[in-house]
């Protein structure tokens, strides 16, 4: 079972890693709306709106 | 959704109105002018799918307003609300107050992306804004806010850095310790199933010391960052000499921390850094749903700001009117007012009159005339008329800001309540030092070797895991349980308030009524010259042009097939005349209408309702008399009912007049009810009432609220009210009805209930287990498993709540938008 010296600590980088880029999104405001996002799926592109340039009139 | 409701509105069509609209090619009913013209614009725009998204409707209306968002664009005033970057891109969070469901951040999102120059659309339904971004060469705030506008949302403009970004933090950590907390707390998890089956099977002991090193090593993240706030929170609790549930919860943990390190060095012993990872697991899970629920509702940065205009029209030194930032007004400015505006300051007229709706201020239902030289107060709205005043207070001085520092200082004294957890906390963990204590001298006596390892393992199975969790995740249900009933959980005292022999308050103009007027009652004269339906139809086109408050009662009447031959005329004061069909009809007061119908005796009326009445004739003779007033709401006679049969003590306290407030109070069948009630007035009531140690829950809507509902024990808010009430409020009706009252009673009764078995189970879960412990009976697998299992005890029982409640009993419940609750 000596493989354990090297497998734990190699499982410990990698928390440390997800634990850093979950931080990063965090502070990138990725989780500050966690409802609408999930309606999204639901809601997107079953019928394109119309897009245009137009100006706000 | 039936053909009797409004495809747009889904309020009730009223009689005689057909309205339709072609949306997605099917023809569609609409109950109004407004809503074909919002549910055509929505069409057009290709986003009609909003009608199958949408959740149930939260407020029946969705028109549009007039505003003026233009003042937006001045560069002193947007400056306030733009934070603009290097690269030309601005940036600035706009507050929606009526932001419940997807489908509304869907079409805010759909309305604006798309345009030139908007770089981003971010939501936070939670807290109801949106963040927008734009180029600043292609567009202005102005013209986005007009834009959301126009879709029937009242989008109001945030200042940056308030107590927004305070929110954002608080956030962000607490789903940062949570995560953490969650991943390391497997870990630890994971690594301590590896030492019991070393237990079981057996293991070397340098692997086990491995396992150990390395539990220790990922709890050290949990204990030194996620569960900092308890830590912080049981030094702060201690600092004011109240010790709370965070007090034991950090003691459990630097215990079984620190027993766990002596083993850990020792090489030998047991450790627990798994029961460690899943108490803060589950600690930070509750408080994190909490603070959600917290801010879901906290609109109290907001609450002010909303409620007065952001620009005024300010007379300039020559006498021209020029829009200026509210925030840069003098308190001898001179500023110009006409019909639609809200007053921003505390003034005198100069000169004109208007007629002001103050009900939001005083309770008054009807609008009152103010002439020259009379006092307008900030946060009113004028119905009709214009006039220029001379600011008299801006700002915390005006009568606005007077209520809201009642209200803080009313929330200050509250605070100084403990929870029932609270108090049980404290003593808790005296006896558990005390119960230690007495270990250890015992058993230096008898065997100085095992006192340590005893005095440990007291120490350990004392841990209150359950005891903690016992209130917050029974809350956690409840206000799941609440929000599926229609009503938001703000602060869980409101659960605790509500029960027998308790007084609940309720203010009467937008709370027990609908807070805006409708017609009563109406007789008819002559039903050969016009029927009811006639004179409503004909009441309604002539009031149309009058933008008299009491003409909105009679909006719902338009008729479609008929129309006004030439524009109608406005007597201030007195009422419309104009010509339909070759006739000239007058609607109006009594000496106004006759003087061309002529005088007649006139029929009792056919009602004992109170309100104004409004005459309607022509040259053959009075046609009809009308009474027009706010009216209760439809659930409130059977709501009212309940409540009392289940025994509330139910008062009604309003700022409205002795007649109205009385009239209302006898058709709900209350007999302890108080008129023209100032806030203060209204204070001391509650105060009397909570002297006779009765437990005060106050149910309101207005300005006026606010001070009282921070005051009494408990509050209720209306979700339409003023976010001032909101903000001040323990829960909100989410829906247009005080039907949720009713399942509000009942969950509370049954989360009590929930709480107290769970803090009984625990306590004497732990009391047997310290008692065996202290006897040195519990070998520390077991303390673990009893730990866990206990827990989990607790957390099932919370979920019964989740049971489906009661049938209240009622009446039948009418299908107008009253008795709806909404999904938010």
């Amino acid at each position: 079972m000596t493989i354990l010296y090297l497998l734990i600590p190699l499982g410990l980088i990698l928390l440390t890693i997800f634990v850093a880029a979950f931080f990063w999104a965090t502070r990138n405001g990725q989780f500050d709306d966690l409802e609408s996002p999930a309606m999204s799926v639901v809601l997107d592109d079953d019928k394109a709106p119309r897009k245009t340039n137009r100006r706000f009139s | 959704m039936t053909t009797d409701t409004c495809f747009h509105c889904e309020d009730a069509i009223p009689a005689g109105i057909n309205i339709v609209a072609t949306i997605g090619e099917t023809p569609q009913r609409m109950c109004c002018h407004g809503c074909r013209a919002a549910s055509e614009f929505i069409a057009a725009a290709g986003l009609d799918q909003f009608y199958q998204h949408r959740a149930p409707i939260a407020d029946a209306v969705l028109r549009p307003e007039q505003h003026n968002y233009a003042a937006f664009d001045k560069t002193d005033i947007s400056r306030q609300f733009v934070a603009t970057d290097d690269n030309g891109i601005c940036e600035s969070t706009i507050y929606i107050g009526d932001l419940y469901c997807p489908a509304c951040i869907w079409l805010i999102d759909q309305v604006l992306t798309g345009y030139e120059g908007i770089e981003s659309v971010g939501a936070n339904p939670a807290s109801r804004r949106i963040i927008v971004r734009w180029h600043k060469d292609a567009t202005t705030l102005g013209a986005i806010l007009a834009q959301i506008a126009t879709v029937g949302f009242k989008p109001e403009p945030v200042t940056p850095g308030s107590s927004l970004d305070a929110e954002r933090t608080d956030y962000r950590s607490a789903i940062k310790r949570l995560v953490v907390a969650g991943v390391f707390g497997m870990q630890a998890m994971m690594f301590a199933i590896g030492l019991y089956a070393g237990e079981f099977y057996g293991m070397e002991d340098s692997q086990a010391q491995l396992l150990r090193v390395v539990s220790l090593i990922v709890t050290l993240p949990i204990m030194g960052f996620a569960a900092l706030p308890f830590f912080r929170g049981a030094i702060f609790s201690l600092k004011q000499k109240r010790p709370g549930m965070d007090v034991p919860v950090s003691l459990a943990l630097i215990i079984a921390f620190s027993a766990s390190l002596m083993h850990t060095v020792q090489q030998a012993g047991d450790v627990y850094y798994d029961s460690i990872a899943m108490f803060v697991l589950l600690l930070c899970l509750s408080r994190f749903l909490e603070m959600r629920a917290r801010h879901n509702a906290d609109d109290r940065a907001q609450a002010l700001a909303v409620m007065l205009p952001a620009a005024v029209t300010r007379l300039n030194s020559d006498g021209e009117p020029e829009l200026v930032a509210l925030s840069s007004l003098a308190p001898s400015d001179r500023l110009q007012l006409q019909r639609g505006d809200v007053i921003a300051v505390d003034g005198r007229i100069y000169s004109g009159h208007l007629s002001v709706d103050e009900s939001m201020m005083t309770g008054e239902s009807d609008p009152v005339v103010r002439g020259v030289g009379e006092r307008v107060l900030a946060g009113t709205t004028v119905m009709q008329g214009d006039a220029i005043i001379d600011a008299a207070a801006t700002g915390a001085s005006t009568q606005l800001g007077e209520i809201s520092r009642l209200i803080e200082k009313a929330q200050h004294d509250r605070s100084h309540m403990q929870t029932l957890s609270d108090r049980f906390a404290s003593v808790f963990v005296l006896a558990v030092l005390g119960l230690a204590a007495l270990t250890a001298l015992v058993w230096w006596q008898m065997a100085p070797e095992r006192t340590l390892p005893i005095v440990l393992s007291v120490l350990i199975v004392a841990c209150p895991c359950a005891l903690a969790l016992a209130t917050p995740t029974a809350l956690a249900s409840a206000a799941s349980m609440l929000s599926r009933n229609g009503m938001l959980l703000i602060r869980a005292r409101i659960l605790d308030c509500l029960h027998v022999g308790s007084v609940i308050v309720f203010d009467k103009t937008g709370t027990l009524t609908r807070g805006k007027p409708e017609v009563a009652s109406s007789d008819i004269f002559d039903r050969t010259r016009a029927d009811k339906q006639q004179c409503l139809a004909i009441a309604a086109l002539l009031e149309a042009e009058s933008g008299h408050v009491l003409a909105n009662a009679f909006d719902r009447f338009m008729p479609a097939d008929m129309t006004l031959d030439e524009p109608a005329v406005v007597t201030l004061a007195a009422g419309v005349s104009g010509v339909i069909g070759g006739t000239e009809y007058r609607i109006g007061k009594l000496a106004f209408v006759t003087a061309i119908a002529g005088d007649r005796p006139l029929p009792a009326p056919s009602s004992d309702m109170v309100g104004s009445e409004v005459f309607l004739g022509c040259a053959d003779g009075l046609l009809a008399r009308f009474v027009v007033c706010d009216t209760v709401r439809s659930d409130a006679t059977s709501v009212l009912a309940s409540l009392r049969n289940a025994g509330f003590e139910l008062v009604i306290a309003s700022g409205d007049n002795n007649a109205a407030v009385q009239g209302v109070a006898s058709q709900l069948g209350i007999a302890d009810y108080h008129s023209d009630q100032t806030p203060q007035d209204k204070l001391s009531l509650v105060r009397r009432l909570k002297r006779e140690s009765k437990r005060v829950i106050m149910v309101g809507d207005g300005v006026n609220d606010a001070p009282v509902m921070a005051a009494a024990d408990a509050s209720v808010a209306i979700a339409n009210g003023t976010a001032l009430a909101r903000s001040s409020a323990d829960s909100v009706l989410l829906g247009n009805s005080l039907t949720p009252l009713l399942s509000l009673t009942q969950i509370a009764s049954r989360t009590r209930r929930v709480i107290r078995q769970s803090l009984i189970w625990a306590a004497s879960y732990n009391l047997i287990a310290v008692s065996f412990a202290s006897l040195g009976w519990v070998a520390p697998w077991m303390a673990a498993l009893g730990m866990s299992a206990s827990s989990l005890l607790v957390v099932s029982n919370a979920l019964r709540i989740n049971r489906p409640l009661a049938k209240p009993q009622l009446p039948a419940i009418d299908t107008t938008s009253e008795s709806r609750s909404v999904y938010a």
